[in-house]
């Protein structure tokens, strides 16, 4: 650091963190759609997966928000989604926004009762509403098919022109693609005023609220667009798979991507991204090698995640991100 | 002189403790009042009264005439009533420079927007980068505020007090932990904030007291028992016996 009276604002073009994000998922994707082309299904459930855990990030990350019951967001769209498909409206552009405005709605309810209460409360009640979901899903069989799952969502050429082909291809692409924008997005967002005070009211509630700002009405918020991300999510999931079943509204996917989040680095997009990625793959290739002993691998895998880097695989990143920046500024 | 706030027989009591006892006292446009009295008075539970911290079990505040007692937090924030913190309450990962401009955003009504730049809108730069150089912050304007020293967090408080253009600014011990170089600092902040805003501040540090205060207010066991001139404070009986005379004890005792 420069001793200046001015400071120079942080080094970088205004549309850098945008930029990069989309270069890295379309590396990334470029190499799943070239390297991998018999894995585009599994890859596909992936990029669903890992909305799944941008949504989470954005309450949990961003805002100190703890939650053991987000994947009702996800599976309340994928049904959403999914019942829409089957009733006739097969356009899957339509059905991604009827995913998304499931999602968001369902982000608003739950947000709405969960982060009325804080800490252990809070944690409890948003098991409750996840498992209110589940519960409900299960019962109204007549409309979601049960412990069966739905099935029969055969979803049309995406823009008329590309239709869903056995090999995933299409499914990945438009997979990615969502990805691609969700991300861009987000990184804005998180950067924006609203963005930044959520960050500030994770770190301090009091303070925010003694600089003026009413904190219930921004969480529930927040809610409702991580339920957007979360819902965009669970019709891809529904579009791309054909079925909707009752593990995507499971205790069990609330769980899994808390676990990929903390392992990534809650607080950072990247840290999301990465954590639901490489959780995903070691959880693939582990379970295809070893198919009786690899949960006990990723259990030993988190453990010393956790020892080794408690603060997520990007935090050392950044660390040394910022480190080099500041050299750069001397 | 425009009167600004008003506490009217606040009382309030946890059990058996009473913490404020029909406490009633005014603020007018430029008042500068230091509220003093020995430690436990309950100086810090009348200014988390004040600020809805704490709801007193009788008496009311009001704002230039409006009944502010049931009001949130962040109501009376923009109302414009707006305090700082003993020990410090920043938003610890962010920067300095965030954490000001947090500040000025909320104070413009700006931290709604989704998309737009934060903390480096041109605005909003120009503003936190004024404020942080008033109080020889300027340079640690990118350090995360964790990083700072403690001195230095506390001027980061009338940073974001400052931000936040206050009609009636409560400052609770704002030297306290402030290194001795510093310390000038924020007096001089002080003595430039705008003239018609009224400023009461709780500290121990007489020398202080007797440069900021036109009036002081002294509380002993939640009772306020004298206000009047900084000149008078240590003429008066009962103030020699609460409170400068837990400062004889202590030395007597030590």
């Amino acid at each position: 650091m420069s001793d200046s009276a001015t400071p120079a604002p942080p080094r970088g073009l205004p549309m850098i963190p945008e930029a990069s994000g989309a270069l890295a998922i379309i590396g990334l994707g470029a190499i799943g759609y070239f390297l991998f082309p018999d894995d585009l299904a599994f890859l596909t459930r992936l990029i669903g997966i890992t909305l799944l855990v941008l949504s989470l990030d954005l309450v949990t990350g961003y805002c100190g928000v703890a939650t053991l019951g987000h994947a009702a967001q996800f599976g309340v769209a994928a049904y959403a989604a999914g019942i829409a498909c089957v009733r006739g409206v097969t356009d899957p552009i339509a059905l991604l926004g009827v995913g998304l405005v499931a999602g968001t709605m369902m982000g608003l309810i739950s947000g709405a009762l969960i982060t009325r209460f804080r800490g252990l409360p809070q944690l409890v009640l948003s098991i409750a509403v996840g498992q209110l979901v589940a519960a409900l899903a299960n019962k109204l069989s007549w409309l979601t098919g049960g412990s069966d799952g739905l099935s029969g969502i055969t979803p049309g050429k995406v823009f008329g022109l590309y239709g869903f082909d056995m090999y995933s291809r299409t499914a990945f692409l438009f997979s990615l693609g969502v990805l691609l924008i969700v991300f861009v997005v987000l990184s804005r967002f998180v950067r924006s005023p609203f963005g930044l005070m959520c960050r500030g009211i994770k770190d301090d509630d009091l303070r925010a609220r003694m600089i003026g700002v009413s904190i219930y009405p921004r969480l529930v918020v927040m809610y409702g667009v991580s339920g957007a991300v979360a819902g965009l999510g669970g019709a891809l999931t529904a579009i791309s798979t054909g079925v909707v079943g009752l593990d995507s509204v499971s205790f069990e996917r609330s769980a899994e991507v808390l676990v990929m989040l903390v392992l990534g680095g809650a607080g950072h997009l990247w840290g999301a991204l990465a954590g639901a990625l490489i959780f995903q793959i070691f959880e693939h290739i582990v379970a295809a090698a070893n198919p009786f002993h690899w949960m006990m691998l990723v259990g030993l895998l988190l453990i010393g995640i956790v020892v080794f880097a408690p603060r997520g695989l990007i935090a050392p990143v950044m660390a040394l991100a910022t480190r080099l920046a500041r050299k750069g500024d001397a | 002189m425009t009167e600004l706030f008003k506490a009217r027989n606040i009382s309030l009591a946890f059990g058996g403790l009473r913490v404020a006892q029909d406490v009633s006292f005014k603020l007018a446009a430029g008042d500068r009042v230091a509220l003093i009295g020995p430690n436990g008075a309950g100086k810090t539970t009348l200014v988390n009264l004040m600020t809805g911290d704490l709801a007193p079990g009788n008496g009311r505040f009001t704002m230039a005439g409006d009944d502010i007692t049931g009001f949130s937090i962040a109501e009376r924030v923009r109302r414009g009533l707006v305090r700082t913190f003993q020990t410090t309450r920043l938003f610890q990962t962010l920067t300095v420079a965030d954490n000001v401009a947090l500040a000025i955003m909320q104070r413009r009504r700006i931290t709604r927007r989704v998309f737009s730049a934060a903390t480096e809108r041109p605005d909003v730069r120009a503003e936190w980068l004024e404020i942080l150089a008033l109080l020889g912050l300027d340079r640690l304007a990118y350090r995360q505020v964790v990083e700072l020293a403690y001195g230095q967090q506390r001027l980061i408080e009338l940073a974001i007090g400052l931000a936040l253009h206050p009609k009636v600014l409560l400052l609770d011990e704002p030297a306290a932990g402030v290194p001795h170089d510093e310390a000038p600092k924020i007096l001089e902040a002080i003595d430039r904030l705008p003239p018609d805003i009224a400023v009461l501040m709780i500290e121990h540090d007489m020398d202080l007291v007797f440069k900021f205060a036109k009036r002081v207010l002294v509380l002993a066991a939640g009772r306020l028992i004298f206000e009047g001139a900084p000149s008078d404070v240590t003429a008066d009986h009962e103030v020699r016996r609460a409170y400068l005379g837990s400062y004889a004890d202590a030395r007597s005792a030590s």
